[in-house]
């Protein structure tokens, strides 16, 4: 049988998960659920061929692609900076933590200008990436600097919690045991960070994949080239065509949902391997 | 709590027997707030000195398409005053808060003002563009909106290709190429006019910037005469952007009868005189010859005589699979 309920010291789990259910339904299911009623307009013929267009394929590649490696490099480098964060005391540091939190503050339109500006050809970074031939704005490129922006704390953010509640004594003892510094690193710091830095990885990547408001200004937004699905959808909608935003809609969030729930998966196999050894 | 809610029955009491407070929503596109921060206040005082009653308008701002958008899903707009008769009519069709025919209902289209598309090229024109031939030689770059997205580029697209039609005996398929070469030129596909306008004006991208005359104007101004000029082509469109009272939302409100009186005032003289200034061309022909300085004359066609209106224009041009869509196919 089905054991849905552990006992545990506080009572009222019927109580919080009822109201959990509730407001996961109102906040999250009800709104998708109406995303996928509106989809179902379409009829399955028209469906395919929204979204296998040349020009709706091409979005995809781009915004998942982009979001993808904008969020692994955001895996190393936010992993660099939560490391820093958590072990080193410096001057500025109160500030350097705040900093991190920007992205998650700033309006993303804001962002989006800023950066846009920054690496325009006559912007302080672009007039020096110019030269080299290097151009970000109105570009693929662009668009993986902007979600690389916004992707940062996500990582930061879950990862250093992790390790500042990791035990130093923990690699004092694998010093003492014998472990070189790359061993402690991979054997000892790696798999208790592991899933935080998963974690970080999806948010990260879910975020890069929606987002819209920074994208726009700093890409040039041409059908076929540096189009994202998000600005596909704000097209349909202006020509008032909701069905057909929504099936766009609908693919963005189903090949998420597989995404994150493969994520979670691999977490959810690589914490119960650890817990059994 | 008693006493206070005395206090708002005593207020609501005496401002029934006194003035009335009016409050009216201005549902408009992006190019209008300076336009419509300066009629507002002319209209408020004329209704005051009219009936004595106060009113007060807010206005929201944004693309044209999102903003019918947000009317349709229930944004209370007394009246909208938009870039483009479809969108009003999607408001009709699809809201059916005023009646299908609601362009016929004030005069010349129900449009009070227009404006056109120019070209602002910067100082000293380097490129020396003229016309719109100048547009699709190689090594211009040209700056304009997505037209999908902003309705001011939907225009813009228009006037291109009257221009090539004219240019070409009425030869589609060379319009048709036209259009692509011109777009070709395009390395940046702002989704609204403002965007587009900071892309050419502050990161310095580009040539020449497609652009409503007005915000050319505009342009000008705010960021300096010294460095830009408009340049006016020998041909381009009338663009007549509407303004329709939304008759059940009004209806619902009770102010159908100042949301009437707001737009018919902008065709009185006052009204016309602030629209000049803010370079929309006025309907009145009298505050158009005082303004002229201001308007080029050049050859302008419109989209019901050229193109057999909105609705048409926009499948055939805009639509999924349509013209447009088709330049960028490989």
């Amino acid at each position: 049988m089905l054991r849905l309920r552990q006992r545990g010291v506080l009572p009222g789990f019927r109580l919080t998960l009822g109201c959990a259910l509730l407001y996961l339904s109102l906040i999250v299911l009800i709104p998708l659920a109406a995303a996928f009623v509106k989809a179902s307009e379409l009829s399955p013929w028209q469906f395919w061929h929204d979204l296998t267009t040349p020009r709706a394929l091409a979005a995809f590649r781009l915004s998942f692609g982009a979001a993808f490696l904008a969020a692994l490099a955001n895996l190393f480098f936010g992993l660099l900076v939560a490391w820093v964060l958590a072990r080193y005391q410096f001057w500025g540091k109160r500030v350097m933590d705040a900093l991190v939190d920007l992205p998650f503050a700033l309006p993303t339109l804001v962002a989006g200008i800023t950066l846009a500006t920054l690496f325009a050809q006559n912007g302080w970074i672009g007039r020096w990436l110019a030269p080299l031939g290097i151009k970000v704005v109105y570009t693929q490129l662009g668009v993986f600097v902007a979600l690389l922006f916004i992707g940062l704390p996500f990582v930061v953010r879950t990862v250093q919690p992790v390790l500042e509640d990791l035990d130093l004594e923990l690699e004092e003892a694998a010093a003492s045991l014998g472990a070189n510094r790359r061993q402690t690193f991979r054997r000892v710091i790696l798999p208790s960070v592991r899933p935080a830095l998963l974690t970080g990885f999806a948010l990260a990547f879910a975020r890069g994949v929606g987002e819209y408001g920074s994208v726009i200004f700093i890409s040039s937004n041409l059908p076929g080239k540096t189009e994202i699905v998000p600005l596909l959808i704000v097209t349909k909608l202006e020509q008032f065509d909701y069905a057909g935003a929504t099936a766009i809609a609908v693919v963005m969030l189903l090949a998420s949902f597989a995404l994150l729930l493969l994520i979670n998966l691999f977490q959810w196999r690589s914490s119960r391997y650890h817990a059994r050894i | 709590m008693k006493t206070f809610l005395t206090l708002v029955l005593a207020s609501s009491l005496v401002a029934a027997a006194g003035a009335k407070q009016i409050k009216l929503l201005n549902v408009s596109y992006d190019p209008t707030r300076e336009l419509y921060q300066e009629y507002n206040a002319a209209f408020a005082k004329y209704w005051k000195a009219k009936t004595g009653d106060d009113v007060v308008i807010s206005e929201s701002h944004g693309g044209s398409g999102k903003q019918a958008q947000s009317v349709i899903n229930g944004l209370e707009a007394d009246v909208v005053t938009l870039a483009l008769a479809y969108d009003i009519d999607a408001i009709a069709q699809r809201a059916k808060l005023l009646p299908a025919d609601w362009q016929k209902r004030l005069p010349d289209n129900s449009t009070p003002y227009t404006s056109t598309i120019v070209f602002l090229v910067r100082k000293g024109n380097p490129k020396h563009i003229q016309d719109w031939d100048d547009l699709v030689k190689p090594g211009v770059s040209v700056v304009t909106p997505n037209p999908k997205t902003s309705g001011g580029a939907r225009w813009t697209f228009l006037a291109a290709w009257a221009y090539a039609l004219e240019k070409n005996n009425h030869d589609e398929a060379r319009a048709r190429d036209f259009a692509a070469r011109l777009y070709k030129n395009v390395p940046v596909l702002d989704s609204g006019a403002r965007g587009s306008t900071i892309t050419f004006v502050q990161h310095e991208v580009g040539d020449v910037l497609l652009a409503w005359e007005n915000e050319a104007h505009l342009a000008r101004k705010e960021f300096g005469a010294d460095k830009f000029e408009i340049v006016t082509p020998s041909l381009s469109i009338l663009a007549e952007p509407p303004v329709a009272v939304v008759d059940k939302t009004a209806r619902r409100h009770g102010n159908e009868i100042v949301a009437q009186a707001y737009l018919e005032y902008l065709y009185s003289e006052q009204g016309q005189e602030i629209a000049a200034k803010n370079f929309y061309r006025p309907r009145n022909e009298k505050i158009a010859a005082r303004y002229a300085a201001n308007f080029a004359q050049l050859k302008l066609v419109t989209v019901d005589g050229e193109f057999g209106g909105w609705q048409k224009a926009q499948r055939k041009f805009f639509g999924d699979d349509g013209i447009f869509d088709r330049i960028y196919q490989p």
